[in-house]
């Protein structure tokens, strides 16, 4: 019983990762109807973002863990990360938006090598110790709790529960009750229309890319602290379950990209913990396939019809 | 020029490659698996291009239906290789059975991911034909008989230019043949504009799960044809980026025209070998060989700047035959 | 249309396969290496490939063998299975090698046994483990001990420690990791010990909390994780948040630059086998790390002592020979006795693996500590 809540907990947290990263998957398929394959090296890169600027950005607070310097990191590379999206976007799936959407594929898949075996040639082939930006420890229960006391549950787990939260929350502000976001949701609906009444499709898909980058690296920073080893491959496994989270949940739909990360995050923690872990990644696709079968606008998705 | 009757080509193609096969052993043994890699390369690439380029369906899953023949023609030789005896013909006959179920075996697993897969298009075919490959890899993974993790070795060295080359002549002349029939532009009405083919009284659900079945048939023969040249195979070399490769070999041929792709297949075989040659001069300047070395980069630069600048391919318009496809 | 099409792309295919000469000068001996310098396992490609490298500079320094200078060719298989095949037939056949080095990972190595064996050309693996290895035939060889002896190495120390209840956690992706884990297994049970849960993850994996958490609740004396430093130094941190106190056991796929860096104290109390110590203050050991360190700025770990130590038998083997055709020089590879090496003293035994002692380390205050040697 206790085993089974302690591997709740384990679930949540790493389900609040693929969270983060689901959204940016989530929004770039909202307005652009298409798969960013790049969006798990965006995460990768902003934990090297994170590793990069943390040394001089903890200096400012003494250099040891503290939970300002922390959060100013985690700002410093949703930023870098945000940039490094818009870029992207920029640079590679512009020009070819009057394309098929197999062209814009294959490019992404190009973009995903590419900063994958860039980040080899770059940071180095072998895994990095990410700096300890906070002291991550167990916190204690009293011992009146029972036999609830023995659960175990880290500050970093918190920290990344509660940080996606927060972020999570922003986020829903900005989509909701900003005029950015009308014009995002506008878009999404239907591009056709959302231009015609004045949105500025490039302005909306740059803003589009840079907060989805941005989730992907507050991922990256969150995921150094419970994990502190970072390698320019880490993106890939993460990029794919992030991607199946969002159909789960119905791509193009935040709250359902929230929704399938902690799912996702839960079955595999349940997998590991009770099945045999060689059968976690199979499952997790079984679940991707069966999900895009029988409902394929996902748990909390619209059903949408082919036009002619 | 007249048209040359497609099977006397075909039977010319086998007949040139029995001749080649004669010389086979005063060939630099590098460039012999170079070209028996080419081989291998452009049946895969041309049976992806059947389900991809003529029919529009985006796979990225080809390299599971090569790792489904890759390992059930290794493991019909590595258990049945000497049933009909140990002479030449009798090995020779069981490796042909081999290649021949690999490829069936591989077709009912198209069959197996077409038919659900019917009801998705564009990325989300991609993603699933991506799961359904994951899931292959998965299943060889956790098979004790197959070698699981560490590999399947032992497997006996069969395939030569004769057979490879044979394969290639029949993927191409077979899948030409197909597309070219009256039947078979019922692929290229699917590709065009599925609604509009359905409203024509096509059976579009037949077409595009008979372009899985027949493109993994195929890749499972191209695998059958690695394993028993490789000699060993691991479930890694059937990886995401093995798909990849294959679906690039298509783009880059230009998508639906077979000589392009075949053309794509030879260019992307050579290429990294050439790469490997030139990080090998010694009066280089380092950057040049420090890249050369760095294939990965290259490629995947390549790969985008091509996407750019001719997302149709580099050969969009070659073709084998005058015509249109 | 339909012939110049064709005869179009076969001449392009004749034309950029014209040989490439490669600037080969007379007295020097080609010998080749492949190894995974960029993918997947780049980090144990690229430092047993340093090590290779810079044992042949030093014996070349030293005046080279036989008269003439070792040149090194190496080949990335960028960790992609399919490559070994076709590079080791181009260093066999382009190169002329008169004997091959690599790899470490057992699946690159088994796909270019074969070929190595068909041609007759040695090859030497540094670090490939696995016992099918060099079963391919008599020209393969090794210099790094293998599974069996290695998790039995472990198991013996656990059971010396009086460790009775054992959890196992395996790197199923890794054959390395589930050969350690099956001998460690099957002496701890032969030998009236018991495992009380076994736990499986793959590499790449980062979260390991949900197999911790399964461990913990088996409440065992020891853990074995026959992993790489990679996932062992997460596996070490996120055990010490879960309260898991008993320590860590492992082998030679510990050592890693990252390894305590990213684990903190959190190993401390943990012991693992490995081949060599950097720490050891044997002189052929101390100045292969400082030559190391002076070269590429790290210390060494153990595919790089391997990687060192199988150019070293090879050039050994080679004045021994007085030759470097194929068959003499096989001959002298598999009559290596007692060679000093950096990673111990080899002597390669009928089957062609390399018998050493193993040394067991233990983890505290920020470094190994030398605990004991394990005699074959």
């Amino acid at each position: 019983m206790i085993e089974f809540l302690q591997q709740l907990i384990n679930g949540l947290a790493q389900g609040s990762i693929y969270a983060l990263i689901a959204i940016g998957y989530t929004m770039v398929f909202g307005v652009l109807r298409f798969i960013n394959f790049a969006h798990g090296d965006v995460y990768m890169l902003g934990a090297f973002a994170g590793f990069y600027t943390a040394p001089k950005l903890m200096g400012l607070f003494g250099g040891g863990p503290s939970y300002a310097g922390a959060a100013l990191v985690l700002v410093s590379a949703m930023s870098i990360c945000a940039v490094i999206g818009v870029l992207i976007e920029r640079v590679c799936y512009r020009p070819l938006r009057q394309h098929p959407r197999l062209t814009v594929l294959i490019t992404a898949i190009g973009v995903s090598l590419l900063l994958e075996s860039g980040g080899q040639y770059v940071f180095g082939a072998d895994p990095q110790a990410f700096p300890e930006i906070i002291a991550d420890a167990a916190i204690e229960f009293p011992a009146s709790w029972g036999i609830f006391s023995t659960l175990t549950i880290t500050i970093g787990q918190v920290l990344v529960v509660g940080s996606t939260l927060v972020l999570l929350l922003v986020l829903r502000t900005v989509v909701l009750h900003t005029r950015t976001g009308m014009a995002m949701r506008a878009l999404s609906l239907n591009p056709m229309a959302a231009s015609l009444m004045g949105v500025n499709l490039d302005a909306i898909l740059s803003f589009t890319f840079a907060i989805g980058s941005a989730m992907a690296g507050a991922a990256g920073v969150l995921t150094s602290i419970q994990q502190p080893s970072i390698d320019p491959l880490m993106g890939i496994n993460a990029g794919l379950k992030a991607f199946v989270a969002a159909v789960l949940g119905g791509i193009g739909n935040i709250p359902g990209a929230a929704l399938g990360g902690l799912l996702i995050g839960l079955l595999e923690a349940l997998v590991v913990g009770y099945v045999n872990p060689t059968y976690r990644d199979p499952l997790v696709f079984a679940v991707l396939i069966l999900v895009l079968l029988f409902k394929p606008s996902g748990l909390l998705g619209k059903p949408e019809r082919e036009k002619v | 020029m007249r048209r040359l009757n497609p099977k006397i080509l075909l039977i010319l193609a086998v007949v040139l490659a029995a001749v080649a096969n004669v010389f086979s052993s005063s060939i630099n043994p590098y460039y012999y698996d170079i070209l028996i890699t080419i081989g291998i390369n452009i049946i895969l690439a041309v049976s992806l291009n059947l389900v991809i380029g003529y029919t529009g369906q985006f796979s990225l899953g080809h390299a599971g239906f090569m790792a489904v023949g890759a390992y059930f023609s290794a493991w019909v030789t590595l258990n049945f290789g000497f049933v009909l005896g140990a002479t030449v013909p009798a090995t020779t006959t069981v490796y042909v059975l081999a290649l021949a179920s690999g490829g069936l075996v591989a077709a009912a697993t198209g069959l197996l991911v077409g038919v659900p897969s019917l009801r998705l298009r564009g990325d989300y075919l991609a993603i699933v034909t991506l799961g359904f490959s994951e899931i292959i890899k998965g299943v060889i993974q956790n098979a004790e008989p197959l070698g699981a993790q560490r590999g399947l070795g032992g497997i006996v060295q069969h395939t030569d230019i004769f057979w490879t080359f044979t394969g290639v002549a029949l993927a191409v002349y077979g899948i030409l043949a197909l597309v070219h029939s009256t039947y078979g532009s019922g692929f290229l009405a699917v590709r065009d504009d599925e609604i509009a083919a359905e409203a024509m009284g096509i059976n579009t659900t037949k077409y595009k799960v008979l372009a899985f079945v027949i493109g993994a048939f195929f890749a499972g023969l191209a695998g059958g044809l690695y394993a028993h040249f490789k000699q060993f195979i691991h479930p890694e070399g059937f990886n995401f980026l093995k798909s990849v490769d294959i679906v690039v070999m298509v783009i880059l041929g230009g998508m639906g025209s077979t000589a392009g792709v075949c053309l794509a297949a030879v260019i992307l075989t050579i290429l990294p070998e050439l790469l490997r040659a030139v990080s090998d001069y010694p009066w280089l300047p380092e950057p040049v060989r420090n890249l050369a070395d760095n294939r990965m980069i290259l490629y995947s630069v390549l790969l985008i700047v091509l996407m750019l600048n001719r997302p149709q391919g580099l050969f969009g318009k070659l073709n084998f035959g005058s015509r249109k496809s | 249309m339909q012939t110049p099409q064709i005869l179009r792309v076969l001449a392009l295919a004749a034309s950029v396969s014209i040989p490439v000469f490669s600037a080969m000068a007379e007295g020097e001996i080609p010998v080749g290496e492949f190894a995974s310098l960029t993918g997947a396992s780049a980090s144990f490609g690229q430092s047993s490939h340093k090590g290779t490298e810079l044992a042949v500079e030093q014996i070349n320094a030293a005046g080279g063998v036989l008269g003439k200078k070792i040149r090194l060719i190496t080949e990335d298989d960028q960790s992609q299975a399919g490559q070994p095949a076709t590079i080791v037939r181009k260093l066999i056949s382009q190169d002329k090698v008169v004997a091959i080095l690599g790899e470490v990972a057992s699946s690159k190595s088994l796909e270019a046994a074969p070929i190595c064996q068909q041609n007759k050309i040695p090859m030497i693996s540094p670090a490939s483990t696995n016992p099918k290895v060099t079963e391919v035939g008599d020209y393969i060889f090794r210099v790094c001990f293998i599974d069996p002896f290695q998790g039995t190495v472990m198991s013996k120390f656990a059971r010396g420690k009086g460790w009775k209840k054992i959890a196992v956690l395996t790197d199923v992706k890794q054959d390395y990791s589930v050969g350690l884990a099956e001998f460690f297994v099957k002496d701890i049970l032969a030998n009236g010990g018991e495992i009380v849960r076994e736990q499986k993850y793959s590499t790449g994996d980062k979260d390991f909390k949900p197999q911790l958490t399964s461990i913990k609740a088996a409440q065992p004396d020891a853990i074995f994780v026959p992993g790489y430093y990679g996932e062992v130094s997460l596996i070490a941190k996120q055990a010490k948040l879960l309260g898991i106190k008993v320590p860590l056991l492992g082998g030679d796929g510990w050592v890693g630059d990252s390894l305590l860096k990213v684990a903190g104290k959190s190993l401390d109390g943990s012991f693992f086998s490995s081949h060599f110590s950097a720490s050891d203050k044997a002189e052929k050991v101390q100045n292969f790390v400082s030559k190391f360190k002076a070269k590429y700025g790290e210390v060494p770990d153990d595919m790089a002592a391997l990687g060192y130590d199988s150019a070293m038998i090879l050039a050994d083997a080679m004045r021994r020979a007085g030759t470097t055709e194929s068959a003499a020089l096989r001959d002298a590879i598999a009559g290596t006795k007692g060679f000093d090496a950096v990673t111990g003293m080899i002597t390669l035994d009928a089957n062609r693996n390399a018998s050493k002692s193993a040394v067991i380390l233990s983890i505290g205050n920020g470094g190994f500590e030398f605990v004991e040697s394990v005699q074959p």
